[in-house]
C-alpha cells in the first residue's frame, strides 16, 4: 500500500519552499517520527518527519530544488500493511470534488435579481381596543422595562459603573438596587474591559447580565469582548455555549461634551455577525425591546439616546409589552417620499415630515428600531409605495446605515427609485464643543426637508 | 544630539531593553535561576490572609526533591492509582503532540502547539479540580481534555476539522471546546479568557453554586489588560476562581523578561492585588497538583481567588508556524534546571516501587498506538483541504440562537446558486 509524501507546509501561510536535503534514500525503511528531510523556506528551517511507518520506494523531488509547491507529492511509502483498506485513502486521497468544481464553475455569476421570496418579520403584538395610554420618559421606560424582567427571572442582573447607589449616571437604573439588592444591582470597578469581560463570563455560567456602559463612548475599550467574545461564542464552540447578555448605555451625541463623548457606535456593531442592535427612539419601543433583549439567548447591544432619556410619550398600559427585535416600526404613514431613520433621528423626520406636509409633500417616516437584524422588507415595501428615499442619521456618513440602506435600495429595489437615495448626516468631523459648531456639526430637521424636497424634484 | 545641552551634568537617561540569557549559538546559562531546596516552602492554612504568605511568591514550592522523593508540608500524597492516572495522562499529551505535530507536517492540518515540558501545568491541575468545575484553558492546556477523558478521536476530529468536527469547521485547530466536560471555547485572543473565569466564577456564586472556575494565560499574556481587569475583579469581589499564570519563559520569540520578569516574578502580581499568591516548581507535578488542591479548597469555602505561576519551560517552538531556533539556544530546553515533568515523577514512582522502566516504555509504546488509531479513526472523517466536509449551508447556524430571516434569506440563495452552477 503506497502512501504519497507531500511537501509539508511550515506554516498556514507558506506556499512553497526548497527541499534542501534528503536523511534517507530509497529503499530506507523508516518509522514513525524518523526525520526524513529537511525543508527550507524564506523564514525558516524544518525538519520532515515520518508520521507512518514502512519503506521509501521513490524519492520523486530530488534535493536542492527550490520552489517546491506544497502538497507536491515528494516521494513514496510502502506502509506496513495494518489490514486496514482505508488507510490508504485517507493518507492520500484523491483531489476532492468540491475545490475543482469550483474552478471548473462558470465565471458568469448566477444571477441575483431574483433572490428567494423574503421570509416573513414578526409583528408587534397587538394591543387591545380601549387600553390605556401612560405619559412615560424613556428613561422609566428603560428602567421599567429591566426591572420587570428582574422580577421575571432571578438570573437577570445589571452591572456596571454607578449603577447601584448612584443610582447610574444617567438614572436609568433608579431605584433597582433598593429593590434588588446589590448581589443584583452591581457597582463594578472602573473598567469597561473588566466588566464586560466578567459579563460575558457570567452569560456563559448561566445567568443574564445586563451590562451599563456610562456611555457607549467608553465601550471601545471593551469592544474585543463584545466582537470577538460575546458575539462568537455560540459559532465558535458549534452551538455548545451562549452568550446572552445586553451591553446598553446611551450612544451618539449629547449636548456639549465634546469629540470623544458623542460618537454613534450603531454602524460599528451593526457590521458584526451574531450581535443584535437595536436603537429605539421612544418609550414603548425602548421598553418593549429591552424585555426582548433580555430575553433573547443572543448577545444584544442596545443603544440609548442620553437626550431622549427624558422626553415623555405614551406608553400601552401591558402587563408584558414585549416587541420583535427586527421589526421596524411606520411612525407615519406617508406616500411621497420614505424618511428612514432610527434613535434621535427619528424625532427630527417627524418635524421634518410635519413641515412637508405644509408644502404638500406626504412623507412616510420609518424608525428601524433594529440595526441587526435590519428589517429591509418594511423599507423595500415603502420605497415600492413611494418610490423616494431619504435616510436620515445621527452619525457620521461613511460606512453608515444610511450606506446599508441605500446599498438595499440599489440592490433589491432600483426598479421601484425614481430618484437617488440620499443621506442626511453629521458632518464628518470630530464633534466641537462649541455651541454654534455643535449645531452645525449635527443632523438637523432642514437638512432632512430639504433632502426630500430634492428627490421629489421640488 | 551633539549641540551643548544646558543640562550637560545631567547624566544622559538610557533605556533598558530586555535581552534574553542565551541566543542561538551561545551558551546556556542558568545559573540565575534560584532552585531551592524541594519540601523547605511552608503550607499556609487553607484561610490564611494572603498578606501574610506573601513570601510564596517569591520561592517556589517544590515536592519532588533530586533523589526523586516527595518531601515536605506540599507533599499531596497521592494513591498509586492516582499517581498512574497522572503518568499516563501526561505521558498520552505528549504521544498525542509528537503526533499531530507531524501530521500537520504532513499537511492533514494547518497548525498545531505542543505543550512538551508544560503537561504537569494542565494534568495535575485537572486531577486537583473537580470535574464539575468550569476551566477557561489557553491554548496549550490539551492536558486538561485529556485527563477529563475527553476521546482522542474527537480531539483530531477537530484538529482535522472534519466531518466529525463536533465544533462544525468553525475553529482553529487545538481551539476546542466540550460544554460536557466544562472546558470553555478557547479563545485566539490572548487573556480574554481571564475576566471571563471571573465572570463566571462569580455567577457561581450569585446562583449559590459550589463550582468554581480555573483560568490559564501565558506569562506573556499578564501583560494584558485583561490580567489586571480579572485581578481585579477576582479580589474586589472574591471570586471562586484560580488563575494559572504558566511562565514557559518564552512568549513566541519574546522571553519573559519583556511581560516584566526581570524585576519580579508573576506570583508578586498576586500581591498587589491582596490576593493569596504561589509560586510552583511548574516541572513537579505533585507540587502543582498541591497547590492546585490548596487553591481549589480555598476558593470553594470563599476564602478567595489564588494566583499560581507554574515556572516552567516550553521545550517546543511556539506552534508548528514558529522555528525557535532562531532566537534562542537549543540547548535551553535540555540543560532546564527543573528538568522534564514526566521524567521526575516517573522516577518518583520507580523509587516508590509502583512502576518501573519496562512499563514504562511499554506504556509508551501503547499510547502512541492508541494515538496512532484515534487518527486513523479520525481520518476516516476526512482531513483538512481534502473536500467540503461541513455541508455548506451549516456556516449560517449558530451566528444567532434561531436563524433570522436575513440569514435564512442568503441560506436559501446559497442552496439555489449551487443547484443552478453544480446540478448534481
Amino acid at each position: 500500500m503506497a502512501i504519497e509524501l507531500k511537501m509539508p507546509a511550515l506554516s498556514p501561510t507558506m506556499e512553497e519552499g526548497t527541499l534542501a536535503k534528503w536523511l534517507v534514500k530509497q529503499g530506507d525503511t523508516v518509522s514513525s517520527g524518523d526525520i526524513l528531510a529537511e525543508i527550507e523556506t524564506d523564514k525558516a528551517t524544518m525538519e520532515f518527519e515520518a508520521v507512518d511507518e514502512g519503506e521509501i520506494t521513490q524519492i520523486l523531488v530530488p534535493e536542492g530544488t527550490d520552489e517546491v509547491k506544497v502538497g507536491t507529492v515528494i516521494a513514496m511509502l510502502a506502509g506496513e500493511d495494518e489490514g486496514d483498506g482505508d488507510t490508504e485513502s485517507a493518507t492520500a486521497p484523491a483531489p476532492s470534488p468540491a475545490p475543482s468544481e469550483i474552478e471548473q464553475a462558470p465565471t458568469e455569476p448566477v444571477s441575483v435579481a431574483s433572490p428567494p421570496p423574503p421570509v416573513s418579520r414578526a409583528s408587534d403584538p397587538a394591543v387591545p381596543e380601549g387600553t390605556e395610554m401612560v405619559g412615560i420618559t424613556v428613561r422609566e421606560a428603560l428602567r421599567d422595562g429591566m426591572a420587570e424582567e428582574m422580577r421575571r427571572d432571578e438570573r437577570v442582573f445589571v452591572m456596571g459603573e454607578e449603577v447601584a447607589e448612584y443610582q447610574g449616571a444617567y438614572k436609568v437604573t433608579q431605584g433597582l438596587l433598593d429593590e434588588f439588592g446589590p448581589k443584583r444591582v452591581i457597582d463594578t470597578p472602573i473598567t469597561e474591559y473588566g466588566f464586560a469581560g466578567v459579563g460575558a463570563g457570567a452569560a456563559m455560567g448561566g445567568l443574564r447580565p445586563i451590562i451599563e456602559f456610562m456611555t457607549f463612548n467608553f465601550a471601545m475599550q471593551a469592544i474585543d469582548h463584545i466582537i470577538n467574545s460575546a458575539a462568537k461564542t455560540n459559532y465558535m464552540s458549534g452551538g455548545q455555549m451562549r452568550c446572552p447578555i445586553v451591553f446598553r448605555g446611551p450612544n451618539g451625541a449629547a449636548s456639549r461634551v465634546g469629540a470623544q463623548h458623542s460618537q454613534n457606535y450603531g454602524p460599528w456593531y451593526a457590521s458584526v455577525p451574531g450581535l443584535i442592535v437595536i436603537a429605539p427612539y421612544d418609550a414603548a419601543d425602548a421598553k418593549g425591546l429591552m424585555k426582548a433583549a433580555i430575553r433573547t439567548e443572543d448577545p444584544v447591544v442596545f443603544l440609548e439616546n442620553e437626550l431622549l432619556y427624558g422626553r415623555s410619550f405614551d406608553i400601552p398600559d401591558l402587563d408584558d409589552y414585549v416587541l420583535p427585535i427586527g421589526k421596524a416600526r411606520i411612525m407615519r404613514e406617508g406616500s411621497d417620499v420614505t424618511i428612514v431613520s432610527y434613535s434621535i433621528g427619528v424625532g427630527l423626520a417627524l418635524e421634518a415630515a410635519d413641515a412637508l406636509a405644509g408644502e404638500g409633500i406626504d412623507a412616510e417616516v420609518i424608525d428601524l428600531r433594529t440595526l441587526r437584524p435590519l428589517d429591509t422588507e418594511t423599507v423595500l415595501a415603502s420605497l415600492k409605495k413611494t418610490n423616494r428615499m431619504v435616510v436620515a442619521e445621527e452619525g457620521w456618513p461613511t460606512c453608515s446605515i444610511a450606506s446599508e440602506i441605500i446599498a438595499i435600495a440599489m440592490e433589491q429595489g432600483f426598479d421601484d427609485l425614481d430618484a437617488p437615495v440620499l443621506r442626511v448626516t453629521d458632518e464628518d468631523v470630530p464633534l466641537p464643543y462649541a455651541a454654534n459648531l455643535e449645531k452645525d456639526a449635527l443632523l438637523s430637521t432642514p437638512q432632512i426637508i430639504e433632502a426630500a424636497k430634492k428627490v421629489c424634484y421640488k | 544630539m551633539s549641540g551643548e545641552s544646558a543640562k550637560s551634568n545631567l547624566p544622559p537617561l538610557s533605556l533598558h531593553v530586555p535581552e534574553p540569557r542565551s541566543r542561538p549559538g551561545d551558551p546556556v546559562d542558568f545559573s540565575d535561576v534560584v532552585i531551592p531546596e524541594a519540601g523547605k516552602q511552608p503550607r499556609p492554612a487553607e484561610n490564611a490572609d494572603p498578606k501574610d504568605m506573601t513570601n510564596l511568591s517569591y520561592d517556589l514550592v517544590r515536592v519532588l526533591n533530586e533523589g526523586g522523593e516527595a518531601v515536605g508540608p506540599w507533599d499531596p500524597k497521592l494513591s498509586e492509582k492516582q499517581l498512574l492516572k497522572m503518568l499516563r495522562d501526561m505521558a498520552l499529551t505528549r504521544a498525542f503532540d509528537e503526533r499531530l505535530y507531524r501530521a500537520q507536517r504532513q499537511g492533514k492540518t494547518s497548525f498545531y502547539m505542543k505543550c512538551r515540558g508544560e503537561e504537569a501545568t494542565s494534568i495535575a491541575p485537572a486531577m486537583a479540580l473537580d470535574s464539575e468545575d468550569m476551566v477557561f484553558p489557553s491554548y496549550r492546556q490539551q492536558g486538561i481534555l485529556i485527563s477529563r477523558g475527553y476521546p482522542l478521536v474527537e480531539m483530531v476530529n477537530q484538529i482535522y476539522s472534519n466531518k466529525g468536527d463536533k465544533l462544525k469547521g468553525r475553529q482553529l485547530p487545538i481551539m476546542y471546546c466540550s460544554r460536557r466536560l466544562n472546558f470553555f471555547t478557547i479563545s485566539g485572543n490572548l487573556a480574554t479568557q481571564y475576566p471571563q473565569a471571573v465572570g463566571w466564577a462569580m455567577a457561581s456564586a450569585i446562583k449559590g453554586d459550589s463550582r468554581i472556575a480555573a483560568v490559564w494565560c501565558g506569562e506573556g499574556s499578564t501583560a494584558e489588560s485583561d490580567f489586571h481587569a480579572a485581578m481585579t475583579f477576582g479580589t474586589v469581589y472574591n471570586a471562586p476562581c484560580i488563575f494559572n499564570v504558566v511562565n514557559n519563559q518564552w512568549a513566541i520569540s519574546s522571553f519573559s523578561g519583556f511581560a516584566g520578569a526581570e524585576r519580579t516574578t508573576f506570583a508578586a502580581r498576586a500581591i498587589g492585588y491582596g490576593m493569596a499568591g504561589l509560586r510552583v516548581d511548574g516541572n513537579d507535578a505533585l507540587a502543582v497538583y498541591a497547590a492546585t488542591q490548596w487553591a481549589a479548597h480555598r476558593a470553594r469555602t470563599n476564602q478567595g481567588p489564588t494566583l499560581i505561576e507554574h515556572f516552567t519551560y516550553r521545550a517546543e517552538g511556539h506552534s508548528t508556524s514558529d522555528d525557535p531556533s532562531a532566537y534562542r539556544s537549543a540547548d535551553e530546553a535540555v540543560e532546564w534546571p527543573l528538568g522534564d515533568p514526566i521524567e521526575r515523577l516517573k522516577r518518583h514512582m520507580i523509587g516508590l516501587g509502583i512502576w518501573d522502566e519496562e512499563r514504562h516504555v511499554a506504556m509508551d509504546e501503547e499510547l502512541a498506538n492508541e494515538v496512532k488509531a484515534a487518527t486513523k479513526q479520525a481520518e476516516k472523517n476526512g482531513i483538512l483541504g481534502h473536500g467540503l466536509h461541513q455541508p455548506f449551508e451549516t456556516m449560517f447556524e449558530d451566528v444567532f440562537e434561531e436563524l433570522p430571516w436575513h440569514l435564512r434569506e442568503q441560506s436559501e440563495q446559497a442552496i439555489r446558486e449551487r443547484e443552478i452552477k453544480w446540478p448534481e
